[in-house]
């Protein structure tokens, strides 16, 4: 290997290539290769630092292979390759190209050894990943866009002073563990919280996903987040601080995705609490956590994936993605009905499919760790998995109200791929240990015992118990409504009352605030306009009389302090 | 291999040649006859300056005396790290501006003008190369005259296209004639402590001296007036004008010369004739010139986001970044001082390119108004990648010179405590970004208007453009070139100074 290789040069290199490929079929095949060439470059190799550059006064890192490292890159290959090959129809080349470059920045961010290169393929992602939105080209993708990428340059300008004041501090910009004790570890912290979608940083998530084309969400929701996640791993792992993070990140989106009408939106939510189990695996820091969060991004990115071609096809066939609006379509699509629920029964962690194995890990670390709260608020959270992942997701589209759509099956090169993403979730969840050989840590467990099994069980069916019952309590007044209409009703009216009350104060609050703060800007704004727009003070240009007061003050002012 | 003889003769043919050229161009007239001069001479400059530059890079100083008079009396011509620089960005900008020039001049000026134009041209870059490589400070008022004079001229041909452009060149003339002349002014207070005019005789004797009320009255008029020559903030309004309304060929030469000479020139009499021998030096510089630089940094950003003219929001951002360029000069480090001389050339290197593409849009789309650019990315695919690039580059995106330089000024900036003053160049990174958005959103997200042709910018535009836009990609990629020669130069000046630095 040359000094000068790391794998996302494939990608770049790739990405180069493809806009003058004519053929269409042949472009896709051609970029189908691409995550094989990428992780074949690095899968051989033997753990260490490879690439250096000489940057100003630093040695950069550019391609450090270790076991973390290795299970995210080899992560990010499946992903880029499912996204890449559910994307076979598209023949958009700036959505091809963004995908591309988006998929080996992101590879080349997980490889970064220093935190300049981690800074360099950061904004990649970020630019990357807006292009691909933008690649829907309806206006109100390109707002969305704008205000996407205002979040992810705020995310890199975050990163990019908190890595000067690191260097200040420290004198080194290695990508190591650090410590939140000085503003510059706070400000990396920051930055890798705003891509992670932290509380009350998450809105640009929930905002943009579902703006993409369906082919675009699949991709998006594979890469920025997890990247956020391996960078906490690496930078943060065992801050106190993020477990109750991690807590509250998987509680809170459970109930705003209970409400959600779009499905694309729902999942998008629902991404937003499996980033929180991750969070909290981070957050507790032992190599039995750091590993359930590993294998949860790994798990993760394959059913959240599937789940979003699952709605990427219904899209496909119907146009629309709206709760309302859809029902019934397990008779046309029942294909796309089964890889579905094989991700439903993925996400919501069901015993012999992937995410039981993975969550399972971070629950008996949190619970190990003496956490009980934070195990509790994690079951919680899972029964709201259950909820609206498990069930809404399918139910919704598949059963539920018939709406009279007539549609066709999803094409094949669809079907494939989400059989073979739910082939992996199914291999996984019964062979774990597959899996487990993978993670970076060297872990001795066995999820399939008979209490993790007989706990899991128990949650999920006295879960959907609950809401069988909450169905059942609900038909018996409404004579001729079908079983969906009542469970439309638990969350579209029931479940928003008790939401608006608990949110009307805090919107209230928000609300003065914001109208508050929103009059400031305007004014603060036109300030700004009258000053500097093109007839303000400031860019006035013609009078020679004002531009020659201008030197008599300056020397005026000069001069004076001369006598001072 | 070229003799010893000329090698020895290199700093004064570095004038002499297209000072004797210059009116052969205007004797020549039209029909690309006067443009072929002046490219060749352009051409031979470069080399010139190209040699002189290889010959300080071991930190000789070349020693040219005028006539044989042997200075302090005699005219001396110096060259050191330096002005080696400058001469190098002054001729490299000209010979691919000259190149450029040739199309863009045949649509914007009246053939029977091309004489008298390029022979202006050639006799500003003349000026240009004159004050940067003189070592007697009567000499650089003269070359001064000589490279103002003949740019209103330059603006004022901007004429045909917009008549604004004579106004323009007015008021760039009377302002312009003020900057000469309060230089002028302080150069005698000096003359009336020293008796001498050479620049390193200055020094010495001003030393000697000490503190006066005389020089500390040349030392304001003198800055005042570079001030007024480098369009510091609040003294910049002859520029947006005389930038936007110039024949685009001049626009780019002169925004990415003009300013960068006087930039020079700050440096060099503040540093080697003056050299802080007095405190009230520095207090000038950090009670006046350091708040006006940082306000016309700001300013001038978000003036530019508001202009609806291409040509004048570039003209309002070479504002702000000249900004740059001061605030490295005022935290009187070796660091600052680096990142100012870098700038100096990576400004000049984004800014031609930026430049460029403005008057490829006038000459192919007939307008530079952002609203009539609408959807001209895809009709002009390569002159728009070449703004895109300068406009990474006016941002600060890693990759490209414009974050070499904000670099370095951030870090001498934090060296020396100074943390508004990083902050506020990182804010102001974002309001540039502002306004290279609203250019880029224009060309690439709207439609093409009705019935609007436009075709890609020939060839011979396009190579000078992308040499610029590549070269702040390359520079960028590859700072050690440039930032060895920079620190060179800084270390240079800062030992010529009586600054004492640890």
């Amino acid at each position: 290997m040359t000094d000068y290789f790391m794998p996302s040069l494939i990608y770049f290199a790739a990405a180069a290539i493809v806009p003058f490929i004519a053929a269409p079929r042949l472009r896709a095949t051609f970029m189908l290769a691409v995550p094989f060439a990428g992780f074949a470059s690095f899968a051989t190799m033997a753990y260490g630092t490879y690439a250096f550059m000489p940057f100003f006064d630093f040695n950069l890192k550019i391609f450090r292979l270790d076991g973390l490292s290795f299970i995210f890159g080899l992560i990010f290959s499946i992903a880029a390759f499912i996204s890449i090959a559910f994307a076979w129809h598209i023949r958009d080349r700036l959505e091809q190209v963004s995908s591309l470059v988006y998929a080996g920045a992101a590879i080349g961010a997980v490889f970064a050894g220093d935190l300049i290169t981690l800074f360099v393929f950061w904004e990649g992602t970020a630019i990357a990943s807006a292009l691909l939105i933008w690649a829907r080209r309806t206006p109100g993708a390109i707002a969305t866009t704008m205000r996407y990428f205002t979040f992810q340059i705020a995310s890199g300008l975050l990163l990019f002073i908190g890595i000067v004041l690191f260097y200040r501090d420290t004198g080194s910009v290695a990508f190591q563990h650090m410590e939140l004790d000085s503003l510059g570890t706070w400000l990396i912290f920051l930055a890798f919280g705003f891509k992670c979608a932290f509380p009350l940083m998450h809105n640009w998530l929930q905002d943009a996903y579902p703006a993409a084309t369906p082919t675009g969400t699949v991709t998006l929701s594979a890469f920025t987040t997890k990247l956020a996640i391996y960078a906490l791993a690496r930078g943060f792992a065992g801050t106190e601080f993020l477990i109750y993070i991690g807590a509250a990140m998987s509680l809170f989106p459970v109930f705003f995705a209970a409400i959600e009408n779009n499905l694309r939106r729902v999942l998008a939510y629902s991404l937003n609490n499996q980033l929180g189990f991750m969070v909290v695996g981070i957050g507790i820091g032992t190599p039995l956590a750091l590993d359930g969060t590993v294998a949860h991004a790994f798990v993760h990115v394959i059913y959240k994936a599937l789940l979003f071609m699952s709605v990427g096809a219904v899209i496909y066939r119907t146009g629309t993605a709206k709760v309302s609006d859809l029902g019934g379509l397990w008779k046309y699509m029942p294909w796309t009905m089964a890889f579905c629920i094989v991700g439903s029964l993925s996400i919501s962690a069901f015993p012999l499919f992937s995410g039981f194995v993975a969550k399972s890990l971070i629950l008996s670390a949190t619970a190990s760790s003496g956490h009980i709260w934070v195990w509790m608020a994690l079951v919680v959270a899972s029964v709201g998995v259950l909820e609206h992942a498990g069930i809404k997701i399918p139910y919704s589209m598949f059963f539920g109200h018939d709406r009279g759509w007539k549609v066709k099956e999803a094409p094949l090169p669809m079907l494939l791929i989400m059989g073979f993403a739910a082939t992996l979730c199914v291999l996984i969840g019964v062979f774990p240990q597959t899996l487990y050989a993978l993670l970076p840590y060297p872990v001795e467990y066995e999820p399939y015992t008979a209490d993790h099994v007989i706990t899991q069980l128990q949650m999920l069916f006295f879960a959907a118990l609950a809401f069988a019952l909450l169905i059942r309590f609900n038909i018996y007044p409404a004579e001729y409504r079908s079983i969906n209409l009542d469970f439309d009703w638990v969350y579209r009216r029931f479940l928003p009352n008790v939401l608006r009350v608990v949110t009307h104060y805090v919107t209230v609050i928000w609300r003065v605030y914001a109208r508050f703060a929103d009059r400031r800007i305007e004014r603060a704004l036109m300030v700004i306009y009258r000053a500097h727009g093109p007839q303000g003070a400031l860019a006035r240009t013609w009078p020679t009389g004002s531009m020659v007061l201008w030197i008599a003050i300056l020397l005026g002012i000069t001069l004076g302090l001369a006598y001072l | 291999m070229i003799p010893q003889a000329i090698i020895s003769q290199l700093p004064i043919l570095q004038v002499i040649v297209p000072l004797i050229a210059a009116p052969f161009c205007a004797l020549l007239g039209g029909r690309n006859r006067a443009w072929a001069l002046a490219f060749a001479v352009s051409l031979v400059t470069f080399a010139i300056s190209a040699m002189l530059f290889a010959s300080t890079l071991d930190g000789t100083v070349l020693s040219y005396q005028l006539g044989g008079w042997a200075p302090p009396i005699g005219i001396e011509y110096r060259v050191d790290a330096l002005n080696a620089f400058v001469l190098l960005i002054v001729s490299g900008v000209g010979a691919l501006t000259m190149l450029y020039a040739r199309e863009s001049v045949a649509y914007e000026i009246d053939e029977r003008h091309h004489g008298l134009f390029y022979s202006a041209f050639v006799f500003c870059m003349t000026g240009l190369l004159g004050v940067t490589i003189t070592g007697d400070a009567f000499n650089v008022f003269v070359f001064l005259e000589i490279s103002s004079l003949s740019t209103y001229a330059l603006v004022a041909s901007g004429a045909k296209r917009d008549r604004r452009a004579l106004t323009a060149a007015y008021n760039y003339l009377i302002m312009g004639t003020i900057g000469a002349t309060f230089f002028v002014i302080g150069l005698g207070l000096l003359y009336m402590i020293t008796g001498t005019l050479n620049m390193a005789d200055l020094a010495h004797k001003l030393v000697e001296h000490g503190d006066s009320r005389t020089l500390r009255m040349g030392f304001a008029f003198i800055v005042v007036g570079f001030g007024l020559k480098l369009a510091m903030f609040p003294l910049h309004l002859w520029l947006p004008n005389a930038y936007t309304h110039a024949p685009s060929a001049v626009s780019a030469f002169v925004s990415a010369t003009s300013t960068k000479v006087a930039v020079y020139l700050m440096l060099r009499f503040l540093f080697t004739v003056f050299g802080f021998s007095i405190p009230f030096e520095v207090d000038v510089l950090r009670t006046i010139v350091l708040p006006l630089a940082l306000i016309g940094i700001l300013a001038g950003s978000i003036v530019a986001v508001f202009q609806e003219d291409l040509k004048r929001l570039l003209a309002y951002s070479s504002i702000s970044q000249i900004g740059y360029m001061l605030v490295g000069i005022t935290l009187l480090t070796p660091g600052g001082l680096m990142a100012s001389i870098i700038h100096l050339f990576n400004h000049a290197v984004a800014k031609a390119a930026l430049f460029m593409v403005a008057g490829a849009y006038v000459m192919q789309a007939g307008t530079s108004t952002i609203s009539d650019l609408r959807g001209v990315g895809r009709d002009m695919p390569f002159t728009t990648a070449a703004f895109v690039v300068g406009g990474l580059s006016l941002v600060g995106v890693p990759m490209t010179v414009g974050f070499i330089s904000k670099w370095y000024l951030v870090q001498a900036a934090l060296e020396q405590g100074w943390w508004p003053v990083a902050g506020l160049i990182v804010l102001s990174s974002l309001v540039a970004f502002a306004y290279v958005w609203r250019f880029v959103e224009a060309a690439y997200m709207y439609p093409t208007p009705d019935g609007v042709i436009r075709r890609e910018a020939p060839l011979t535009m396009l190579i000078p453009m992308w040499i610029f836009a590549g070269s702040s990609i390359f520079f960028g990629l590859n700072a050690s070139l440039t930032s060895a020669a920079a620190s060179r130069a800084a270390s240079g000046l800062i030992a010529a100074s009586s600054l004492i630095w640890q």
